[in-house]
């Protein structure tokens, strides 16, 4: 692991309202590295899928990125010509969208779908991205007869796989997957999963795995960062990250799941409302929810600091940079 | 129906004739597939299902989509028609042809939460109007000012202060959170002694989905039963006394919620149980049985059988052939599996 495949340096993303500017994500830094899966969680509204959006160069206005670099294979894909782009996206790092609902066109059958998506980006003959496309969906564990499906008559778990053989088709590096199983059942989703992974083993591609699901992320991803308002609040391997979070964010979100095999005791969540980004207070965006806060976190905004002890954790609390919280 | 469950009802009834519940009983409802005018084709979207829920009390109805959970709370508000069974408020049965209640005096005891706190909610209205609506409608008693007290202390009793600002407020000033609360102010007000809570949270930001649920902790606490509909297992054992386990239709296995998590008996729970992601739980590299992945069948009037049989690892002729009757495995813990027999 020496040289990150994706490098994200302090990112900005701002969406523009008539009332004002709305920083959605606020100068974060990301590494991927090659084969890597990293996970990104946060709530709704948390900058979570802005941010991944805006590693394919795919925003368009009332987004605007306002700063920062992306670099791919070390390319600026933020400076990238839309010839390069057209090149960039799906071939080397592609998508997997929440809603396979969506993703995929209702009028068009899924072969159809796997074709464009080689034709559009390889010379290749009808008759060779169809065999590639046939090839894919068994990947997936979809058989060839369902070709020349649309997308209603398969179930939510099939779509879902077909949008992954989609994703994979052009052996990308990097598959970004914003909330992937969000929208189905959990015995569905724990297949998915395991075929995902089996692929991974396969093909080797880097995962940044967008959830707000943080059981499931400790168990699939490496490292795991945790966003909040914008801001990267924590970032570390995720076993250590589940076992001791120390942001006081990441401590709620953790205390935030009832468990189905530990005891049963009350469990309080994290007090009010999420951040209005138009409206961000001096300090730590946390504060309003946060029970440690003391006056330093209302003056002054914490950075994003490696906390004592070897450890490769990042944490953005003034609190556990003084040692005042563990 | 099964003559254990007949007896095991019947006991039922006698035990609790004196406490305030809602029950369903046999309950059965079919969707037509088609509008033909002859041989028109039905699915069974809930077939033989028997449950109660009393006051002060929450049973939770765990199962995926399409697994007929949903179906069963709206039967209880008579959004739909059964096809079989009946659905007793306090013993009195409500679909009664001869001695029917009122469509308001059943609203006045039995309210719905919907998922989406942002379609049930009407933009164009404040808060202060979806709350007068109920309380002018069931509590004509209330006038004036009376109406506006009322009105403010449920804004305060769902936590949100305060209460006069939140009042003039309209839906899209609030965040999701806020407005589940608002839904859920809207329903205690009319003084509901039932509610039924369709996946409530499960639109809801992570951080705070336990405020809600807590939040509804606090009124059953009060006296108010609870349904609680969810495909969140690990929710359904926070929050509920009971929990019962729905699979294309069929409660398969049902009882204390603790013992329904902690021990379960039927394959599908069993099934779902593996599949949620727990904090802290290591990614387990066990292949699953890949009969497991199969589809789910479309049940049908004319269906027989156990409805997991086609995903079922324990299947046998037997299973296909009939569907398995209730045998009781603690004292409130029943289960619907040959396999356990």
């Amino acid at each position: 692991m020496s040289t990150p495949l994706l490098e994200i340096r302090n990112l900005c993303v701002d969406y523009v309202t008539d009332s004002g500017n709305a920083r959605a994500v606020n100068n974060v830094d990301l590494e991927i590295y090659p084969g890597e899966t990293v996970g990104l969680a946060g709530e709704s509204g948390c900058g979570k899928s802005t941010l991944a959006f805006a590693i394919a160069n795919l925003h368009s206005a009332p987004a605007l990125i306002t700063g920062g670099e992306i670099l791919f294979e070390g390319q600026d894909v933020l400076k990238m010509s839309e010839e390069e782009l057209r090149g960039f996206r799906w071939a080397k790092a592609s998508m997997v969208f929440q809603s396979a609902m969506n993703a995929l066109n209702p009028v068009i059958t899924i072969g159809e779908q796997l074709t464009d998506v080689v034709m559009a980006h390889e010379d290749v003959s009808p008759a060779d991205a169809r065999e590639r496309a046939i090839k894919n969906l068994e990947l997936v564990g979809i058989h060839a007869s369902r070709m020349e499906s649309y997308p209603h008559q398969l179930s939510g778990g099939m779509r879902q796989r077909v949008v992954i053989a989609i994703a994979l088709i052009l052996r990308p590096k990097l598959i970004i997957m914003d909330e992937p199983t969000t929208a189905l059942d959990v015995v569905v989703e724990r297949e998915i999963m395991d075929q995902l992974y089996e692929l991974k083993e396969q093909f080797g591609f880097a995962i940044l795995f967008i959830s707000h699901d943080l059981g499931l992320m400790g168990e699939i991803t490496d490292r795991i960062g945790v966003m909040y308002a914008g801001k990267m609040v924590e970032l570390g391997a995720s076993s250590e990250l589940m076992a001791a979070p120390k942001h006081p964010y990441t401590r709620g979100l953790l205390k935030s799941f009832p468990t189905i095999f530990g005891p049963k005791t009350r469990l309080e969540g994290i007090p009010g409302n999420p951040l209005n980004l138009l409206e961000v207070p001096d300090g730590c965006y946390f504060q309003a929810r946060c029970g440690e806060c003391v006056d330093q976190c209302i003056s002054a905004m914490p950075p994003l600091k490696r906390i004592a002890g070897g450890s490769e954790r990042l944490v953005a609390c003034h609190l556990v940079e003084k040692g005042e919280l563990v | 129906m099964n003559q254990s469950v007949d007896a095991k009802v019947v006991e039922m009834k006698q035990s609790v004739s004196d406490v305030e519940q809602l029950e369903v009983d046999g309950l059965v409802i079919d969707f037509a597939l088609d509008n033909a005018l002859f041989n028109r084709q039905y699915m069974r979207a809930v077939n033989d299902v028997s449950f109660s829920i009393k006051a002060g009390e929450a049973l939770a109805i765990v199962g995926e989509s399409g697994s007929g959970k949903s179906t069963c709370a709206r039967a209880l508000t008579r959004l739909y028609e059964p096809a079989g069974g009946t659905l007793r408020l306090n013993g009195k049965d409500i679909n009664d042809k001869a001695a029917p209640i009122s469509q308001g005096a059943l609203a006045k005891q039995v309210q719905m939460i919907f998922q989406d706190p942002f379609g049930s909610l009407n933009p164009v209205h404040t808060i202060r109007h979806h709350l007068y609506r109920p309380i002018k409608i069931h509590m004509p008693h209330l006038k004036g000012e009376a109406v506006e007290q009322h009105m403010l202390e449920m804004l305060e009793k769902v936590g949100l202060t305060p209460a006069a600002q939140t009042a003039d407020k309209y839906p899209h000033e609030l965040s999701g959170g806020q407005r589940q609360r608002v839904a859920i102010a809207r329903a205690v007000a009319t003084g509901a002694r039932f509610i039924l809570a369709d996946e409530p949270i499960s639109m809801l930001d992570v951080s705070i989905r336990l405020g809600i649920l807590n939040l509804m902790a606090d009124m059953k606490d009060e006296g108010i039963g609870f349904l609680y509909i969810t495909h969140d297992i690990a929710t359904a054992r926070y929050f509920a006394e009971r929990t019962a386990v729905m699979y294309v239709g069929h409660m398969v296995e049902w009882g204390e919620s603790d013992s329904v998590t902690q021990t379960p008996r039927h394959p599908y729970t069993q099934l779902l149980l593996s599949a949620v992601p727990e904090v802290g739980r290591q990614r387990d590299v066990k292949r699953a049985d890949s009969k497991t992945k199969n589809q789910i069948p479309l049940w049908k009037p004319d269906s027989v059988g156990c409805p997991f049989v086609s995903r079922c690892t324990l299947a046998t002729d037997r299973c296909s052939r009939e569907m398995p009757g209730v045998k009781q495995i603690a004292s409130d813990h029943f289960v619907r599996c040959f396999a356990v027999e």
